[in-house]
Formats: structure tokens, C-alpha cells, sequence
């Protein structure tokens, strides 16, 4: 399996993951009066402010065997979470949190109480009018979440180098291909790759905001 | 014109007590390859007390360095961790010719976090079946990464290894990898592993030299300080003998 | 009928409210106040969507609110008609309704979609998109949606406040039909007087929080200007009556105020309908006797029955007997003291025929048939 398609299959998993997971956290963030909330919305944008290779290192050492959580995982598995693709998938949901919950809870907020208070009031359990109301008319919000999350993971570099080690078809994404042949100053190959990549993230790109044109959603 | 004796003689004070001074006062930009930074920071002022010249330190990784180089920074000296920057930087006409020496020779150790993993036969570790994962320096990039392979294919290990080989991109890299636990054990630098005021917390076997050809660590005199006696006197310095004691008590061998 | 009743505190640093009401299981109560009094926060608690509340709410049997009993907004079977509408943007105005009517199939139909679509005359718009709809239309197709989902009880937060007063005057006819059609008990927010006295049946006035009064319109509006809080409110006099006789010609309606008739522009009911008609107090003017070569042709005998100068202003208000019913008038105090008024004296009271509102009440036959 190539860097290329280990990258995609990350990137898609990733995306996926926060998906579900950063869903009900943008959604608890849009609607709480909790007092802990700067606090959850703190620790969600940390990734944005901790260096890679930095968020990589403490990454590291959170999921290394020598770890409550890489040990604990160690001994119900027998495998280790660190250089492994799933440990990579753990590490870079970590670091792609805030692309996904922040474009999520702005939507959310976006859609307000009043929309859930009417489907409420119209037989829609929360769930349902989360559903069937919130997200379609949070779907902006979440073209943007899913790009932003798809195209910053394809794009990691730090945390996959760290936590990945770099193990050809299990954790060498492209990122790290490319950096490699950058610095063995194999500029043809890395020309090559980092086009195919530019390709891809751009017709991937350009596939979803084309859809977000044709389906605009009238709100008003 | 015309002054008086007592004129004369203030000013040849002047002159005398300002000249030397001026003359030493010179500073020095030194590149530094990251390995070697905390070496070169013991050196700096030893040099400047030996001296009287200062320095400026930069440290970053080789590569970088030759980029920036490259571009144009106006470094003087460059410590590189490698043999083969120095001499691609002297082809290009960018150091002055001549000037490149080994400063220091990088000497590779087997490390662990574990007091116990590593003990006084290195093989004996690595051949434990129980090991999951060995950290090496990516050996395209780093040369510490090119010596850990050599050495286990010296000791005929290589094949059977390769599957639980994970990698740095670099050596400090690397060696987070292994200090972390994360990977049992990994070769890194001696210097990472043995320095003045470094108690090493884990356990560690210095792989015999033989093992794999000798990391020459080269420095040379680049364009920018060709005229900068700071440059050449740290050059210098560099290879007296109370430079090279300190080079060896942080993990290297002497160079040439 | 379910009976619902409220009895709750909701505590605000800027704003209390303390309610302890019982509201009937049929027909339209009107929440009535003037802005900031607090009704849209009580309609919130009735439909569950103020979680801090304290206290009970009860409809029936059943509990709603009330110790660490709490029953979720979707399960009370409320209907919520809001101001701003609320459809979802993210489908057409059939979708809107279809929303709803998915919902509530497990409930009792006594009504199907079609008699929603069309009562309210919503066929039309099924395929625009709610940005396409008027904001007459957007009223309609939210209380379509909201009956849809079969509420037992219909709350309406001014659903007519955004509206000029065209589309009020088109959307209020078919609201007013909501509790016959579909034997639906309704609580009616507004600050609107107009609004109360053309379609409600019943009062809760609130100020501040509380409930100043209670009771049938017309008594209900009376007791309020007594209670001094009238300046809020416009004062005024309520009078119900029956369709006496029509004037095709002259487009003109006669009321029966029983005994009174009172002449009014052409009001398109039948003979013998019940019709409400508020009079403002500024449109009355007295006389000491009957008047001719006037052009107001309602000339109704009354009794004085008290003169309340109001303070600080050139004006008295005289509350009058027209027989059964009440009517009353402001004029200044200057013209009290030249005519000599005096309580039990009998006046003519003079009615320009153009103040009225007007609104038809159900047939007697109809309510009693409901």
C-alpha cells in the first residue's frame, strides 16, 4: 500500500472519527450555559496552538506502552498504539479536533434554539430534531468541518512522524514521502508526489464546494 | 603642527590600550548541526576567555543550514553533523578552500528507557524476541541512521530486525522515540545518552566503531567569514586540546 | 375539556414572574399585557421550553411541571405558534407540514390533513420554498404545521406582531375559526387590544409579571380600566349584540345591543349571528339630549353612572348604563361642568359609527352543537 493511499485511507478514517465525535461536542458547545464551557473550547483549539512536532511528542508519550492509556491498550490488545495506523488515526483525530468542532459550532449556533424549540413543539424528540432539522441546516457547516479536517490530515506532517515511525505501508504517509525525498534532494520524485497530492486535494476540494453551490440553502 | 609632550604620551596610551582590544573584539556566526549544540555552548565561552572574540550560535539541522547557507545567511562557520555537507558547500565555491576539517567523530549507542533492557552485550538486547519496535535514524537522511543499520548488519541481525524497525527523521527524533518508551530500545547518539550534567536514566552499550564507518562531523570556513579572524581563531580553537576534551566528554570521538 | 393549570415563579435579575392561573379547556384565552409583562415567558413555561421555572404546570391529570416531575416540550402534545414562524428553512412549505404530520400519526385524528390545507388555504404554497412565502403565508403554513402535529392545546405567541395590518386583517379570520374547526383550546399572546376583541373569548391580563385580571372580554377590559391600568391600554367599552337587520343598499349592518340598535357599517354575517364591537371612549361624545342635523347617527340613551376626572389631564371619564351593558366616554372635564353632569343623570350618548371593531362570535346553535 502506498504513501499515497495510506494517506487517503488515514484522512477519510479521520474524517469520519471527529465526525462522530466532534459532532455532540460542537453541539454541546452551541447550546451549554455551562460555566465549563471556555474551558472545553480551550482545550478543543489547543491543537491549533501547540507546534506539530510538539503535539507529536507529548502524543508520544500518551500512547506509548510506558502509558496508562498505550499500556492499558497494550494489554487488552497486544498490540501497541504507537506506530501503528491506528494509533496514527488516534493521534491526528487529536490534532484535526478543532477543524472539525469549530466550522460545527459555529453552525450550530447558526441554527439557534429557536428551530429546535419549533420541532419540539412539533412531536420531534431532541434526537430526531437534531436529526432532521439542526443538521440539515448546519450542512454548510459541515462541508466545511469535513474539508478542513480532511484536507488538514492529509496534509499532517509533525504528529504522523512522531507517532507513526515512519513504517513503510502502515504509517509513512505522503507528507513524510515527500519530506524524505526533499531532503535526499530527489526533487523529480518529490515533484511527482506532492502534484498528485495537489491534484487530488484540489478536486476534492473542488468537488465540495461545488456541491455546496448547486444545493445552496435558502434560510430566511 | 606641533603638541605637547604630555599630549603625545596620553594619546599613545589611547592608542595602545584601545588596539588590542579592538582588534579582539570581533564576533563570530557559527552554524551549529543540532547534535553538537549543547557541546558548542560549553566551547563558546571557554573560547571567548581563551580569545577575546565572541560567538553567535545558530543551531538547526544540517539540511537547513545548507538551505539557509544557500540563500544567503551570513553564517561564518558551519559545525556540521555530517562529512558530506561541508564538502558540497566547498565544491560550490561557498566555504574557503582548505578550511574543512573533523571536528568531532558522532559515536552511536544502543539505548533504552529501561535501566534493564540494554545491558553490557548489545546483540543479547536486540535478539530479545520479546522486543516490538527498534528506533533508528532514517538512514536515507540522518548518518546515525546509516550507522544503526550498518551495525546490525554488522552483527548479522539486519534481516531479522527490519520488520520492527521504526524511524526518526532525525536523530533527536529518534531519540524521543526511545526515551518515550514508545520504542524499547534505538540506536542514538553517545551524546544524547552521555553528557556533563546528563545522568542517564535508562541503559545504554556504545557500539563498537568497527561496527560502521566513523560519523565524520566536519566544520569549515565559509565565504561570508573568509575575512573574519573571530572565524578562523574558533576554527582553531577547535582542535586544541582543551576543545577536544570537552568534545570527547560529550559522547564523540576526536576528530583529525 | 382539560383544564390546564399554572401555578410558577420564573426569576430573572432583571425580571420575576409569579403566575398562579388556571386557563380553560376550550375556545381562545387571550394572554394580554403590554410588552415585557411577561406573557411570551409564561406561554415558554406552558410549552416546556424555560427549564428554569419553578412550580407546576398541569394540564388535566396530568403533570407536566411540577417537584422533580418534568415532561420534555415534545411529549405534552403542545402546539406552538410563534412569532417569527420558525418554518425550516431546508424544506418547502409541504415539507414543513408533512414534518408534523409524520409526528403526530399515533395521535387521534379528529381532523385530516386536507381540513388543515384547507382551512387555511395552504394547497397553494406546498411547493415554495419557505424564502418564497409572504409573511402572511409564513403564519399560515406555521399554524398548518402546528396542527398538523395535533396538539391538545394550541399556544400562539403574537403570531400576528410581524404582520401589517393587511395580512393581520387576512390572517386573523382563520385563527379565529382554529377552536371550532378543530375543537382545539387556544392561548393567545398579544399586546394588540384590536386582536383580543375580535377573536378571544376570554382574558388574562398580566403587568409586571402578574395577573391583574381575569375573566369574559368585556368585564375583563371594564375592570382594567378601573384598576388604573389604562394608560397602557387604550379605554374603551366592549358590547355584544346579534345581527338585527341588513341595508344592502347603503352597506349598512344594524346591532342589536338588546334594546339599543346600533348602525354599523355592513359587517357580511347573517342575521341573527352574534357580533362583539369595541367602542373606544375617545369616540364617545355626550349630550344632554337627542340631536339633529348631526351627522353621527347613533344616538344611544344612557344613565350616568360615575365621572372619574383623570389626574393632571383636561379630561373626565364618565362610565355610562346603556341597560345591560356598559359604554363609556372621555370628554373634558370643562365640558363636564357645562353640561352639569351628574351621576344617575340620563345623557345621549353619541357614537361615531366608524369606531368600531368588530368580529362575529360563533352561532349559539354552533357552540352548543361543539
Amino acid at each position: 500500500m502506498g504513501p499515497l493511499w495510506l494517506t487517503v485511507r488515514l484522512a477519510a478514517l479521520t474524517t469520519g472519527i471527529l465526525l462522530v465525535i466532534g459532532t455532540p461536542i460542537a453541539w454541546w458547545l452551541a447550546t451549554t450555559r455551562s460555566r465549563a464551557k471556555p474551558v472545553i473550547e480551550a482545550i478543543t483549539a489547543l491543537p491549533l496552538v501547540l507546534p506539530p512536532t510538539v503535539l507529536g511528542f507529548y502524543l508520544l508519550v500518551l500512547l506509548s506502552p510506558n502509558s496508562a492509556i498505550g499500556g492499558a491498550f497494550l494489554s487488552v490488545t497486544g498490540s501497541t498504539l504507537t506506530f501503528s495506523f491506528f494509533g496514527l488515526i488516534i493521534a491526528s483525530s487529536l490534532y484535526s479536533v478543532p477543524f472539525m468542532v469549530q466550522p460545527l459550532q459555529a453552525a450550530f449556533e447558526g441554527v439557534g434554539r429557536g428551530p429546535m424549540e419549533a420541532a419540539s413543539s412539533l412531536r420531534a424528540s431532541p434526537l430526531d430534531a437534531f436529526f432532521t432539522v439542526a443538521t440539515p441546516m448546519a450542512v454548510r457547516g459541515y462541508l466545511t468541518a469535513i474539508v478542513l479536517t480532511f484536507a488538514h490530515t492529509i496534509g499532517e506532517f509533525g504528529v504522523v512522524l512522531m507517532v507513526g515511525g515512519n513504517i513503510p505501508g502502515r504509517t509513512k504517509v505522503v507528507s513524510i514521502q515527500i519530506y524524505e525525498y526533499v531532503e535526499t534532494i530527489n526533487y523529480d520524485a518529490a515533484h511527482t508526489l506532492a502534484g498528485i497530492l495537489l491534484v487530488f486535494s484540489f478536486t476534492v476540494l473542488l468537488a465540495v464546494y461545488t456541491f455546496n453551490r448547486r444545493f445552496p440553502l435558502h434560510v430566511g | 603642527m606641533s603638541f605637547s609632550p604630555c599630549f603625545k604620551a596620553a594619546l599613545v596610551a589611547v592608542v595602545l590600550s584601545a588596539g588590542p582590544s579592538a582588534v579582539s573584539a570581533d564576533t563570530a556566526l557559527v552554524a551549529v548541526a543540532a547534535n553538537f549544540a549543547d557541546a558548542a555552548e560549553t566551547l563558546s565561552p571557554m573560547f571567548t576567555a581563551a580569545t577575546g572574540h565572541d560567538l553567535k550560535l545558530t543551531t538547526g539541522s544540517t539540511g537547513k543550514l545548507y538551505a539557509q547557507i544557500g540563500e544567503g545567511a551570513p553564517f561564518e562557520v558551519l559545525l556540521s553533523a555530517d562529512a558530506k555537507t561541508p564538502a558540497k558547500l566547498e565544491d560550490e565555491g561557498k566555504a574557503v578552500a582548505g578550511s574543512r576539517f573533523t571536528y568531532a567523530v558522532g559515536q552511536v549507542a544502543l539505548y533504552s528507557a529501561n535501566p534493564e533492557t540494554v545491558g553490557v552485550d548489545g546483540k543479547a538486547a536486540l535478539e530479545n524476541p520479546d522486543l516490538r519496535f527498534i528506533a533508528i535514524a532514517n538512514p536515507d537522511l540522518a548518518p546515525y541512521g546509516g550507522a544503526a543499520r550498518e551495525a546490525m548488519q554488522a552483527m548479522g541481525l539486519w534481516d531479522t530486525l527490519v520488520p520492527k524497525i521504526v524511524m526518526g527523521q532525525n536523530i533527536g527524533q529518534t531519540f524521543s522515540l526511545v526515551s518515550t518508551g514508545a520504542a524499547e530500545v534505538g540506536f542514538v547518539a553517545l551524546s544524547a545518552v552521555k553528557a556533563p550534567g546528563k545522568e542517564p536514566t535508562g541503559s545504554y552499550w556504545q557500539v563498537p566503531q568497527e561496527m560502521f564507518t566513523p560519523i565524520r562531523q566536519d566544520a569549515l570556513l565559509l565565504q561570508a567569514g573568509a575575512a573574519n579572524p573571530a572565524a578562523a581563531a574558533f576554527l582553531d580553537f577547535l582542535k586544541s586540546p582543551e576543545a577536544l576534551a570537552v568534545i570527547v566528554a560529550y559522547g564523540y570521538g576526536a576528530g583529525n | 375539556m382539560t383544564e390546564l393549570s399554572v401555578d410558577v415563579r420564573v426569576s430573572y435579575p432583571d425580571f420575576a414572574l409569579e403566575v398562579a392561573q388556571g386557563f380553560a379547556g376550550a375556545g381562545i384565552t387571550a394572554l394580554f399585557g403590554p410588552s415585557g409583562c411577561g406573557k411570551s415567558t409564561l406561554l415558554r413555561v406552558i410549552a416546556g421550553f424555560e427549564r428554569r421555572a419553578k412550580g407546576q404546570v398541569a394540564f388535566g391529570a396530568e403533570v407536566w411541571q411540577g417537584g422533580r416531575a418534568f415532561v420534555a416540550p415534545y411529549r405534552r402534545g403542545v402546539g406552538f405558534v410563534f412569532q417569527d414562524a420558525r418554518l425550516f428553512p431546508h424544506l418547502t412549505a409541504q415539507g414543513n407540514l408533512d414534518y408534523a404530520h409524520r409526528r403526530a400519526a399515533r395521535e387521534p385524528a379528529r381532523y385530516s390533513f386536507d381540513d388543515v390545507v384547507d382551512v387555511l388555504d395552504l394547497a397553494p404554497l406546498f411547493t415554495r420554498r419557505t424564502g418564497q412565502l409572504s409573511g402572511g403565508e409564513r403564519q399560515r403554513v406555521a399554524i398548518g404545521r402546528t396542527l398538523l402535529a395535533r396538539p391538545r392545546l394550541l399556544l400562539m405567541d403574537e403570531p400576528l406582531a410581524a404582520l401589517d395590518t393587511k395580512r393581520k386583517a387576512e390572517i386573523l379570520p382563520y385563527i379565529a375559526r382554529l377552536p371550532q374547526a378543530f375543537g382545539l383550546p387556544i392561548i393567545y399572546v398579544t399586546h394588540a387590544l384590536a386582536e383580543v376583541t375580535q377573536i378571544c373569548d376570554r382574558i388574562v391580563a398580566l403587568d409586571g409579571g402578574r395577573v391583574v385580571a381575569t375573566g369574559g372580554v368585556a368585564e375583563t377590559l371594564e375592570r382594567l380600566d378601573l384598576a388604573g391600568v389604562q394608560g397602557r391600554f387604550e379605554a374603551g367599552a366592549v358590547l355584544t349584540g346579534h345581527v338585527a337587520g341588513q341595508d344592502p343598499q347603503l352597506h349598512l349592518s344594524r346591532v342589536d345591543l338588546g334594546g339599543t340598535v346600533l348602525e354599523v357599517p355592513e359587517i357580511g354575517l347573517s342575521i341573527g349571528d352574534q357580533v362583539r364591537l369595541r367602542v373606544r371612549a375617545r369616540d364617545v361624545s355626550l349630550a344632554l339630549t337627542r340631536l339633529d342635523g348631526l351627522s353621527i347617527r347613533n344616538q344611544l340613551a344612557a344613565r350616568v353612572l360615575t365621572i372619574t376626572p383623570e389626574h393632571d389631564t383636561a379630561y373626565a371619564e364618565v362610565l355610562l348604563d346603556l341597560g345591560p351593558q356598559h359604554l363609556r366616554a372621555r370628554i373634558t372635564r370643562a365640558a363636564v361642568q357645562a353640561l352639569g353632569l351628574l351621576e344617575g343623570q340620563e345623557v345621549t350618548a353619541l357614537i361615531k359609527s366608524v369606531a368600531f371593531d368588530r368580529q362575529a362570535l360563533p352561532r349559539p346553535d354552533r357552540a352548543a352543537a361543539e
